[in-house]
């Protein structure tokens, strides 16, 4: 508890991040789940129709259509501004391949996109797994060390104190400037770009971890003491689903920067990845599978942003 | 008959900028058995410390608290706290809330049925049995301070301390939850350290009413006993003069003799 103020420094850097992720609209589909009081007139409303009391059927189906335009109709206009505008700059600039271009480049590339010719030829899909996988293990062990070292920060002030000034230092620093280290160190290019996944990912799950332990509140810690609980009961039972949606948040974020940073790390390192690839690509000169990466990209990381979102709703309990 | 608790020149000092800050002083009170005891003052009195005091949540500066003739160093399942805030946790049902602290009490000497059948016998004094699957944010605040109020008799205490219980309800809420209160301590004849700062609460609820002094340094003012039959209805009070003069005995204490100065 007495904890909660020295950590602020650090922590607070978080908590802001952690908000600008909630203006994204894509927190939207966070909201927390309706309570008792709020489902109740609502059912209420949806019932009359059916009495006969309701607006008609035809009426409805406008109604329907209404919503269901407003739902769509923006985010297509948004990718139609965006083909647009790409369309546009291809059409000045000759060296870069418009949208139908690469979409029959993408074609060809997605018909068969598991074939192996050699280690550096291989399919994009391929190359995405392997990008993944490396994400996978360095976020992996990154969990498994952070979330540790993030309960005993939370939980004791002296460790707080102690590493505070440690993780100032060294989480600003880019990923990429510990490559060279990995690479001494492992003397392989492949568990050195891992390395770099490991350092990214274990800043926001430490400090997200602490953070959560912190911040359990101090009624149920009081519950916890009124009714005598075990100690592996107070973890299991009451710290541990406390401190899990942060622990989420942290993961989240770690997956985010870990999706980014695989990129370039593998730009650097070389072997079978997406960002190998992209440089492999523009080595060759194909652009349009450079547009076709970047879309790849974004796709994998969103995918992987709404798992995360989804687990984070799954463990997410109102506290009042 | 023998007193349940005795708290006997209890003072408690907290750590502050400058020096020490006293928040109790020579506090002595004995609680028996079956009373209802409201402890009422205005904010800041220290009345939840006192309360916390007899929790074992904090531990006392000054002074000794007894249950039981056994000095008080922690808190113990035999003293059940029932929080303002209802404090359910949130990632469990109604039922597995209580069912922790039934399982902490009687899980050693009995069986799963058993147990179960203390969590369900619990909800249903309070007429709560319809959630027992619920989770506590699919309830209301009325209803949640009831499981709380269910979770704490679950354990069979001795004495069953109340923060507040019903601060946090609407007026309407509170009066059927007072009322509803009132039922179960007939039923069980549980005794109640009840902190309050609602004077109607105090004088429906309890036996004595021990109002105290503003802080810092507060202490027990005066003690008045509430000398009405039980059951007591509410309806049937409000018109009985003796209702009334209790009332204003403690108003007279709170606002002519304990105005809080305003800055």
């Amino acid at each position: 508890m007495s904890a909660v103020i020295a950590f602020k420094n650090v922590g607070s850097m978080q908590v802001a991040e952690v908000d600008a992720m909630a203006i994204l609209p894509i927190q939207t589909t966070v909201s927390p789940a309706p309570t008792f009081m709020e489902i109740a007139p609502f059912s209420a409303q949806e019932v009359s129709p059916a009495l006969g009391r309701g607006p008609g059927r035809g009426e409805r189906l406008v109604h329907g259509a209404r919503e269901l335009a407003k739902t769509v109709i923006p985010p297509l206009l948004g990718i139609a501004l965006l083909l647009g505008i790409w369309a546009l700059v291809a059409v000045k600039n000759n060296s870069i391949p418009g949208p139908m271009q690469t979409w029959d480049a993408a074609a060809k590339l997605f018909a068969d996109p598991f074939y192996r010719n050699g280690p550096n030829d291989q399919g994009i899909g391929w190359n995405v797994l392997s990008s993944l996988q490396r994400v996978g293990i360095g976020f992996g062990f990154a969990a498994l060390v952070g979330i540790p070292a993030g309960f005993m920060l939370g939980r004791f002030n002296f460790m707080n104190r102690m590493f505070e000034p440690v993780i100032s230092l060294l989480r600003p620093v880019s990923p990429l400037a510990w490559l060279p280290i990995g690479l001494l160190v492992f003397k392989r290019a492949d568990p050195a770009a891992t390395w770099t996944i490991f350092i990214c990912s274990i800043w926001p799950m430490i400090l997200n971890t602490a953070q959560g332990v912190q911040r359990v509140p101090q009624d149920y810690l009081n519950v916890a003491r009124v009714l005598g609980l075990s100690e592996d009961k107070v973890i299991t039972r009451i710290l541990f689903p406390a401190v899990l949606p942060y622990m989420l948040t942290g993961i989240r974020l770690s997956i985010g920067t870990a999706w980014l940073v695989i990129v370039a790390a593998e730009m650097l390192t070389g072997g079978v990845g997406i960002g190998f690839w992209v440089w492999d690509e523009w080595n060759s000169l194909k652009v349009e599978h450079i547009i076709i990466a970047i879309f790849v990209i974004g796709m994998v990381g969103f995918a992987l942003e709404q798992m995360l979102l989804l687990l984070a709703k799954r463990f997410t309990y109102e506290s009042r | 008959m023998k007193p349940i608790v005795k708290i006997e020149s209890v003072g408690q000092e907290f750590p502050a900028r400058a020096g020490r800050f006293v928040a109790l002083r020579d506090i002595n009170l004995a609680i028996s058995p079956g009373e209802v005891v409201a402890l009422i003052g205005h904010s800041g009195c220290g009345k939840s410390t006192l309360l916390n005091l007899i929790a074992g949540l904090t531990r006392a500066t000054h002074g000794v608290l007894l249950c039981d003739n056994r000095e008080i160093t922690g808190p113990g399942p035999e003293r059940a706290v029932v929080f303002q805030n209802h404090s359910l946790l949130p990632w469990m049902t109604c039922s597995e809330n209580v069912m922790l602290a039934v399982e902490r009490v009687f899980g050693r000497k009995e069986g799963k049925a058993k147990l179960t059948a203390r969590v369900v016998a619990a909800l249903e004094m309070v007429h709560m049995e319809h959630a027992l699957d619920k989770y506590p944010h699919e309830i209301s605040g009325g209803m949640k301070q009831r499981v709380g109020i269910a979770r704490a008799f679950a354990m069979e205490p001795r004495i069953l301390l109340m923060d507040e219980p019903f601060g946090a309800l609407d007026a309407l809420t509170r009066a059927s939850l007072q009322d509803e209160l009132n039922g179960v301590l007939a039923k069980t004849g549980a005794t109640v350290v009840m902190v309050t700062h609602d004077v109607d609460e105090a004088v429906l609820l309890s036996d004595r009413i021990v109002m105290m002094t503003n802080g810092p340094a507060a202490t027990i003012g005066e003690i008045v006993t509430v000398d009405l039959p039980r059951p007591r209805d509410r309806l049937e009070l409000a018109e009985d003069s003796r209702f009334a003069a209790y009332r204003a005995a403690v108003f007279e204490f709170l606002y002519r003799k304990q105005l809080k100065k305003v800055a």
